[in-house]
Parts: structure tokens; sequence; C-alpha cells
């Protein structure tokens, strides 16, 4: 069942005229544009570990952050009070940013709707369903890594869940409202062997229910899957150091075209002129072979949103077009300050943060290789198909990612793990370096985190399996 | 305002006991932000909040479970405490569970001067002017300094309160503020960014924004026509700024936390040498004016000071009530209340205690290596100690500086590492919690072309 409101409306007891007197009360010093973000986040976790339940927690957040625009000045405040009262003085502090002696003028808004994209509608929201329910999840998930080798020793295996309702109103009449949901099982593990200990981790989700943990997704799934990566790593021999051509898995390697590309093509560092990407619309900046997009708008992905935390449709960005770059990810005000249409990538953390370009889901398009055909190209290279994090320096445009689960390719053949080692590049140039691009395209499992301006937002991305002519690898063995 | 949270606090706890709860402690803090920040000399961001947080932690026996709110309404509290008693009868009994034997005593706590009372005459004004000098210090220092990515100045003055079923009922007040600039420099060979902050307590001891600026613009400026290395081996030195970072590992090593789970590289070591003489590691939670000083911690345990490393040999984990209990030591005042779930450890002021010897005279000890000042990524194995990162960083020819180094990796492990530091500086930095002098590393593995 769809609600035919927002809780705001219906629980919160606001009316379209405060709304209109709190945007009136943050334009009152002349701002050319304000907004309100009202949020109220909902989240259940769980953590299973040394076979017990070790507690459940429950998170209630509710706010408002109300944002004024003064040319390129942003005046932001936020209340965790919904008091009418609270609320307008949060109004008129952030008006505080505006100078001009202009009057603001009364503002009307449309009647509140809820986005016509529906990604992510759920019969029964994950944070209305009992613990029971998620603890047995954790429980299956548990059994299912200490029975996969007796080496495994130690399971943490935790659940998270999210309901979040958002309204979203501004200057230019624009009401309207979402319920995001989001869930998440992670499963790690430390396998023991002759004194020696390694770990390995697998976590899944995306913007459903419960239902979402089946297939790939089961609970036994992930926590074999973690369990494989700690028993893998016992055997796992030194990377190696230097310049090589790699192979990048499927799916959660895409991380490359997170820290490579996508943070320096977000609008804001553009705008500024500080990002190592500024100026290159138009250039090449990858092998033709390389097609990439920012698609917010895939049914319950992690990255997916109705509406971005500006109200604003995501869609569908292509950034990198066979090879030549096409544009940047827009919010708001970097749009209207570099002309350029908005592309529903403005997103923030929470109410008490101002919204900020951001990616969704990023990925690349497939191409025409056999994955196989790929490996078996390789003389001597490495393979990497699983990758703790990664980080980018904006403006120099160097990146790093670093892999959890790699193997050296001899021959055209996989043959020894080797120990997790950074890989590092430049973001402008590395996908020039791109020589194979595989059919098989996967999106990550959801469990992506993208972190900017002390701001988490979720975020997924995607790969084919593909072939880097060289990048070097951060190992020990030279 | 505190009276106000104070009766919150108790009214909360008194409500779970009635609900059924066998012991309940909560932790309310309320936040009050200033944050502004400059680009190019024109006010770019102002942001302004009053904001509240309340966990609470009740046990049903030896069952637990915990919750946290922003919204500290009275209909939301109470349906939040009888939802978190009910919560805690579906997890499982667990032997180590409870609130601490031990609380400080709230007549007697000691003055850490953590608030600054001086702050409050620090106007608006004065804040943004401070982010706008900042920043033009740095623009100023030199022609190739071309954009900016800004100047901030940020503000904040917290209130928290404790309360448990046990009786226990503490608060204390701090306040911090810090001043940072992030200009960008261009030249022929690309841009290159960094940024350099002062933070502190007490508004009087903070860097000038000149200072600050000029600092910024210089660490930028010398990452100018950076390039990579060969791959080889060498001696490392680490700044004070990424040294830091080497002695948090060794802090998330020895939380108890990552000990009970086996998830530390540190673990079965107590008494044993795990680092070269010359380290000495301290967690410090009565530092006078510390950044991470607190006269309690989040459970009410009193604080105090632990050695962790005495002359290269580990001397203690560190302990939240929780892995106290089951490890089999004493808490040490380390229970942090970060997230919204269970008790976790954190550091209060982790620090390696400085040596005699000056970054110069440590970098004039190196004929041929690399000096590191930014470290990126996440590749450090907390289970193993394997370690590979990016830097940014100044090659050293004959003891002195050659040129700046990017787009290469540092690798080798943890424990090698501790065990290889050869020098420890005489110059720590104080820009956060965890801290350290320079330190120089016998050798790693450097990776590049």
């Amino acid at each position: 069942m769809e609600a035919t409101r927002s809780i705001f409306f219906e629980n919160y007891g606001v009316s379209t005229k405060d709304l209109e007197s709190y945007l009136d009360a943050a334009l009152e010093r002349g701002g050319d544009y304000a907004d309100i973000y009202f949020e109220r986040k909902i989240n259940y976790s769980i953590v299973f570990e040394e076979r017990i339940v070790k507690t459940a927690t429950k998170a209630v957040n509710v706010g408002v952050g109300i944002r004024v625009i003064s040319g390129e000045k942003t005046g932001y405040a936020y209340s965790d009070d919904l008091d009418r009262n609270k609320i307008l003085k949060a109004a008129r502090t952030a008006a505080f940013i505006a100078s001009s002696s202009a009057e603001g003028g009364r503002v009307g808004i449309n009647a509140p709707s809820v986005n016509e994209n529906s990604l992510y509608s759920v019969q029964l929201l994950s944070t209305d369903i009992g613990i029971q329910q998620k603890i047995a999840l954790l429980k299956e998930a548990d059994q299912a890594a200490r029975a996969f080798d007796p080496r495994i020793s130690q399971v943490q295996a935790s659940y998270i869940d999210e309901t979040k309702h958002v309204l979203i109103v501004s200057s230019s009449g624009r009401c309207v409202w979402d319920v995001q949901p989001l869930v998440r099982l992670n499963v790690s593990c430390i396998a023991e062997e002759n004194g020696q200990r390694q770990s390995g981790y697998q976590g899944g989700g995306g913007r459903r229910s419960l239902d979402i943990f089946t297939d790939d997704l089961n609970p036994r799934a992930i926590a074999c899957e973690a369990a494989r990566q700690a028993v893998l790593q016992l055997n796992a021999v030194e990377a190696p150091a230097g310049p090589m051509e790699v192979v990048l898995g499927n799916g959660w390697p895409g991380i490359l075209l997170h820290e490579a590309i996508g943070h320096g093509l977000e609008a804001d560092f553009n705008r500024k002129q500080t990002s190592a990407f500024s100026g290159l619309v138009g250039k090449t900046v990858a092998s033709e072979l390389c097609t990439v997009v920012d698609d917010g708008t895939i049914p319950f992905r992690r990255g997916s949103l109705n509406i971005d935390d500006e109200g604003n449709p995501t869609r569908n960005t292509v950034l990198i077009e066979k090879g030549v770059l096409q544009g940047y990810l827009q919010d708001h005000l970097s749009s209207k300050l570099m002309n350029a249409p908005v592309t529903g990538n403005g997103r923030r953390q929470g109410y008490d943060n101002i919204p900020i370009p951001r990616m969704t889901n990023t990925f690349m398009m497939a191409g025409e290789s056999a994955p196989e055909d790929i490996i078996r190209s390789v003389k001597k290279g490495l393979y990497a198909v699983h990758f703790g994090g990664g980080q980018v320096d904006i403006t120099s445009g160097k990146f790093v990612f670093s892999a959890s689960e790699a193997y050296l390719i001899e021959d055209g053949k996989i043959t020894a793990p080797v120990k997790g080692a950074t890989l590092i590049g430049d973001g402008p140039t590395v996908l020039r370096e791109v020589t194979m691009v595989g059919s098989d395209l996967k999106l990550d499992q959801g469990v992506g985190i993208c972190g900017k301006e002390g701001q988490t937002v979720p975020v997924s991305v995607g790969l084919p399996t593909i072939k880097i002519r060289e990048i070097t690898v951060g190992g020990t063995e030279k | 305002m505190t009276a106000e949270l104070k009766d919150t606090a108790e009214y909360v706890v008194r409500r779970a006991i009635a609900k059924g709860a066998s012991e309940a402690d909560t932790f309310i803090r309320e936040d009050e932000n200033f944050e502004v920040s400059v680009r190019l000399g024109d006010v770019e961001t102002l942001k302004e909040s009053v904001s509240r947080g309340l966990r609470l932690r009740v046990f049903a026996g030896k069952r637990t479970a915990t919750s946290q709110t922003s919204d500290l309404s009275p209909a939301v509290l109470d349906s939040l405490v009888d939802e978190t008693v009910e919560m805690a009868q579906l997890t499982s009994a667990d032997e180590s569970g409870g609130l601490p034997e031990i609380t400080a005593s709230v007549s007697d706590l000691p003055d850490l001067q953590l608030a600054d009372p001086t702050w409050n005459s620090f106007t608006p004004e004065q804040r943004i002017d401070w982010a706008r000098r900042a920043e033009a210090a740095a623009m100023k220092t030199d022609s190739r300094i071309t954009n900016s990515e800004g100047g901030s100045f940020s503000y904040e003055r917290s209130r928290t309160v404790l309360a448990n079923t046990r009786g226990f009922l503490g608060e204390y007040e701090g306040t911090g503020g810090y001043v940072v600039a992030t200009p960008v420099a261009r030249s022929s060979e690309g841009m290159q960014r960094d940024y350099w902050l002062s933070i502190a307590r007490f508004q009087n001891e903070l860097q000038s924004p000149e200072a600050v600026g000029q600092q910024a613009a210089n660490r930028t400026l010398r990452r100018l026509g950076a390039r990579k290395v060969r791959t080889c081996e060498a001696p490392v030195i680490f700044d004070p700024l990424t040294a830091r970072t080497i002695v948090s590992h060794v802090f998330q090593a020895c939380s108890g936390d990552a000990v009970y789970r086996r998830s530390s590289f540190l673990i079965d070591q107590i008494g044993k040498k795990v680092a070269a003489p010359q380290v000495t590691i301290v967690d410090n939670a009565r530092l006078i004016r510390g950044l991470g000083s607190s006269p309690f911690d989040d459970e009410g345990v009193p604080s105090q000071l632990t050695p962790i490393i005495e002359n290269g040999v580990l001397q203690n984990y560190l302990h939240s009530s929780y892995t106290a209990r089951k490890l089999n030591a004493r808490p040490t005042g380390n229970g942090s209340r970060t997230g919204a779930g269970s008790v976790s450890v954190g550091p209060t002021n982790f620090y390696l205690t400085p040596g005699k010897v000056g970054p110069e005279e440590i970098i004039a000890t190196v004929k041929s290596g690399l000096y590191v000042f930014e470290l990126i990524g996440h590749g450090v194995n907390a289970v193993t100690g394997d370690y590979s990162r990016g830097v940014v960083g100044m090659w050293i020819e004959d003891g002195k500086f050659a040129f700046p180094v990017q787009e290469v990796t540092i690798a080798g492990n943890l424990r090698q590492m501790l065990n290889d530091i050869e020098i420890v500086g005489n110059d720590p930095a104080f820009l956060g919690p965890v801290s350290a002098p320079t330190l120089k590393i016998r050798k790693m593995v450097i990776s590049g072309e």
C-alpha cells in the first residue's frame, strides 16, 4: 500500500501554509532561491557474533534543513525539532547569508506530489518487520560461514536497514516527497591456520525489503563468499611491486571508475576549476572501448533514487561515450552557475548537510570480449577481482584502490593468489590504457559507501571484465 | 539547558526500569555548531545549528539492546524506551554484558580545562574574518597559487550528560575551533592542492589565520612537478601528519574490540617486544586541554592514563567495560558511543611520545629515500598488519629534498614497520586525538615506475 501523503503532513502536522511561511522567512533578506528538506530516518541494526545476538539497535532521526542561495553563497541551518518556531528561526538564520535589500515577496508552492517513478516500492518496509526475521537471516549466515571450512574461527554477521522519508519544497514551487528503503547484510570472517590469521568480507543489499536476500544475495551465499576469501588468503603470496598489465574482474572492481573519473566529474570541482578534468569536455580521456554512465534509475539498486535530495528526478547521465568526455554530474547550484542542465545528482547525508554533486550507480557499458579471452591474452599480469576501498585526489587526479583478492596471471592462466595491494594511477589517463572490455557487465552487490566533504551516501558501481595495459601495483615483491 | 538534559536522562533510565529492564544507561549530547567557508574572498557557505542526540542502552539480565534518537520529544522518547526494552528480550544472554562496576565520583572530577569561556566574545564577524584571512594569506604567498578550495573556520560547543540506573549522573562541557586553508597551485606540470589547519579547545591556542594560510600554501607549492620514482627499497620518513596514521593503526590493533575478535595484528603480545626501543605510546585522557580528554568515558568509567607501548614493549590493550570483562582486564575508560549501537573502544589522547631529534636532522640521515606527507587509500589489513598505500612526498638525495613524488605506493607490514622505527622526532603535531612526531622507518618497498 502506497501512502497518498507524506508522513510530514500526516504525522507531523506540516501544512502547505507552514511551508510557504518558512520559504518566505528564508527569502526575507532577498536570497535567489531557498529549499527545505524534511527527513525522518528509522534504522534497525543487529550484530550476531560468537554465535549469539550481541545487540539490537533502533535509531530514529528527524530533522529539517533550510538552505538559502544568493549568487554563489549558500546559507544553511537545520533543526532536529519540527516545532514551527524552531523551523522559522532556522529559516532566518539561513537567510542571513543574503545581504540584498530586495524584498523577498510571497512564495507559492505546488500541490504536494510523490514522484511518478517508483524504483523501489516494496510491499512491507523492512523497518516494519520484527527483528526475529532479521535475526534468522544472521543465524543462517553464521552457520553457513562456520560450515564452509574448519579453519573459519570467527564470524561476525550484521544486518542494517533504513526507511527514509523525505519532503522537499523549494521557492520555485516544488513540493515532492519520497520513501526510500535500504537494507544490507554483512559477513566478515577470520580464518586461522598454523598461527596465521586472515580475514574475508562480503556484503549485499539494496533499496528493497528482506525479500532481497534470496538467490545471489541469500545469507548463505554472502557468508560462504566471506569465508572463501578468508581461507584463500591463508595461501596468498606477496603481491608484486611495479607497473604491470592488470585485468579487473566484473562488478565491484568498478570502484576504479568511481575513483578515477567519477569524483573528478562532479560539477562543483569543475565549476571551481580545481578538478584534473576541468575543461576536458569533448576531449578524449579514455580508449574508444569505454562508455561510462551514472544511472540513478535502476530499480532496487543501492545508489538509485526516485528524486535526488534537491527534489530533481534522477536519470541516466553519459559521462564518457566511446572515450570522449561528455559532461558533469550536476546539482542545483552548479547547474545554475555553469548554465548546464541538472542531472539529479544533488545528494546529502541528511538534513544536517548541504547537498552537493554526488554519484549514484556508476558503471562501464559492456564490450565484446569474452572474459576468458581477456585472461588468456595476458602473459604476465595481475587479475584483481575484489577490492576494499579507494580514494582520489581530485586536483592532481591521482587515485588508488586496494585489491583484497587478486591473483597472478602467468602465460594466460590464473595462478597464485596474492596478498592485498594498492593500485595507483592517474584519473584522466588510466582509461586510455584500457585495451579490452568484456561482455560481462555486472553491478556490485549493494555495499558501496561514498564519502565526500564529511558526508557519506550509498552508491553502486559496476564493470565488465577489463584489461588495462599498465598500472602501478603496490606490493612488496620487486 | 543542562538541567533539562539531566532531567531527560534520569527520566529515560527510570522509564526503562519501569518497563522491565534490569539496568540502563543513557548518553545525551547537545552540540552548538558554527561553520563558515570563504572562497576567493567571498563567503561561500555559512552553517549554524544546535542539535541533540540521545543514546540509550538497556539490559534485561545479560541481554542488551540500544537505541539512538535526535528527536527528544516526550512521545518519541517514551515509545523508543519501550521498544528498546522489548528488543532486549530478543537478543542473546552475554556473560560479559552489563554496566561498569566502577564509575567516576562526580563530586571529585578533575578540571581538564575542556571549555574556553572566551569563545563567547568571538563574534560571527570575527569567525568569518578568520576564514577569509586564512585563505587570503595562502593566496598571496606565491603567484603560482592560482585558485583555492577556500578557507574555513568552525566552532563547536558541546554538553555531555550521562546517567545510569546505579545512580551515576555526570556532565561536562567542551569547546573547540579550527581554522583551515586549502589552496590550489598550478604550473606547467599540472595542478596541486594541499591544506593546513590549526585546531584547539581554547581560542588563544589557535595558530593565526595568516600562519595557517602560509603553511597551507607552502605545503601545496612543494608538490608542484611531482613525479614517479623507480620501484625500489629505501628508508621512509613520515611527517607528523602521516605518522599519526601509523599510530592510529596501533590504536586499532590495541582496542579490546579488535583483540577479542582476533582481528588485530597485536593479539597475544602483552609483555612482548612489538616495536623499536625508542617507541613509547600512551593513551592519556587526562591531558589538560587535550582534544581527546574527558573526565569520564561514555559509560561513566573514570578516565586515566594507560601505557600502551613502553620502550618497544606492549603493556596494555584499551577497554570498555564489556571488552575488559571479556578479556579479563580492567576497564581503561575508553568506552565510546559514536554510533547508535553498542559501546565500542575509542582513543582519548593516543600519542607516540616525542624523541629528541629535529625533522631536518632526521632527513639528513637519509642518503636516498622518501619523505611522506600524504597517504591515500585504505590498504591496511588490521588482521595481518599488511600495509600498502598511495603516497605523496619528497625524494631525498644526500640528506636533502631533491624533488616531489606522487603516484607511487609504499608497502610493508606494520609489525615490521614498528620494529623498524629508527628515529623518533621531537615535533609532535596535536591535530586530533591521535598524534605523533616525525618517524623514520629503516626501509619499505616503494612501487613506482
